[in-house]
């Protein structure tokens, strides 16, 4: 891994109806392993200071955080100069068990979404239920946005975090400039 | 236009969400089978009209292998259940004959 690492758009931004900006490096970790096994979880509060999520669930705090990708697999979210460590400590943390942790920072990109509108811009791309009674905080959805595999959560109240791969950056961020577009809300989330 | 409801993650999404992977429960045959075995369980395929059982990926998900039981006729969906098994459970066959009284699996 070069020591220069770059975000993938350089901090691309855009604003219609909602702000998409390119989030910059975010360290993310693939963790696969037996997510009901106490030292797994013990390993992952270790490195996270987060608990394993539920089912279809993402839990954030200080800067790092976990998000459940599937029924064996997490992904491990810490600072990217981090990264590396973290991928040792877990390594050191989970040997002798069946298990799988790599460093995919460097094949990612991350988007965040921001405004009134944030749940619209992302229900015109995927095809998932954005009402805020259907997709509520601490839930992520691993979906298709256009032709992409993308997945996504609530960082806050009106702001979403994306993820895809690094490879679909632009076109990624195109596709969420085009659905912010300002005059091209549909309205039909609006309260 | 299929709506899936993945077994692993739990999601209910529509069909491009998902991928298909063709008719399921095929047996293998490999080294040492016959040619005839062998070109069957390569090529034929039974092909239904009506209801079917097949394997879906989450392609654009939790990334998983299951299976699902529909109708190719009317598009409905019986049911959808784990990959980790050589024959639809007792589930989805009840609900399919729940839906096609009479129905018989085929041979």
């Amino acid at each position: 891994m070069s020591d220069r690492a770059v975000s993938p758009l350089a901090g691309a931004e855009s604003s219609g109806f909602a702000k998409v900006s390119e989030a910059g490096l975010r360290g993310m970790i693939t963790l696969r392993g037996d997510l009901a096994d106490a030292g797994f979880a013990g390993a992952v509060k270790a490195v996270t200071g987060c608990d394993v999520p539920g089912r279809r669930e993402v839990v954030e705090q200080g800067g790092k955080g976990v998000a459940w990708m599937s029924p064996d697999e997490l992904l491990v979210m810490v600072p990217h100069a981090e990264a590396e460590a973290a991928v040792a400590q877990l390594s050191q943390a989970l040997a002798g068990s069946h298990f799988l942790a790599v460093n995919v920072s460097d094949a990612r990109a991350v988007f965040t979404i921001e405004g009134a509108g944030a749940r619209e811009v992302l229900a015109k791309l995927a095809p998932v239920d954005l009402s805020p009674e259907a997709f509520g905080a601490g839930q992520i959805r691993r979906t298709r946005l256009a032709q992409v595999p993308a997945a996504f959560w609530l960082s806050g109240e009106e702001v979403f975090t994306l993820v895809a791969f690094r490879s679909v950056a632009q076109y990624v961020f195109d596709l969420l400039t085009v659905s912010a577009k300002a005059g091209s809300e549909v309205g039909f989330l609006a309260r | 236009m299929l709506i899936l409801t993945c077994p692993y993650c739990g999601v209910t999404g529509e069909e491009t969400e998902f991928a298909a992977g063709g008719e399921a429960h095929l047996k293998r045959f490999g080294p040492g089978s016959s040619d005839a075995e062998f070109e069957s369980y390569l090529f034929a395929r039974k092909n239904e009209k009506g209801v079917t059982f097949e394997r879906w990926r989450h392609a654009n998900g939790c990334g998983k292998w299951f299976h699902a039981a529909r109708c190719t006729v009317t598009l409905e969906v019986f049911g959808t259940y784990k990959a980790q098994v050589t024959e639809p459970p007792k589930e989805i066959l009840a609900a399919i004959r729940k839906r096609r009284p009479g129905w018989e699996p085929a041979a």
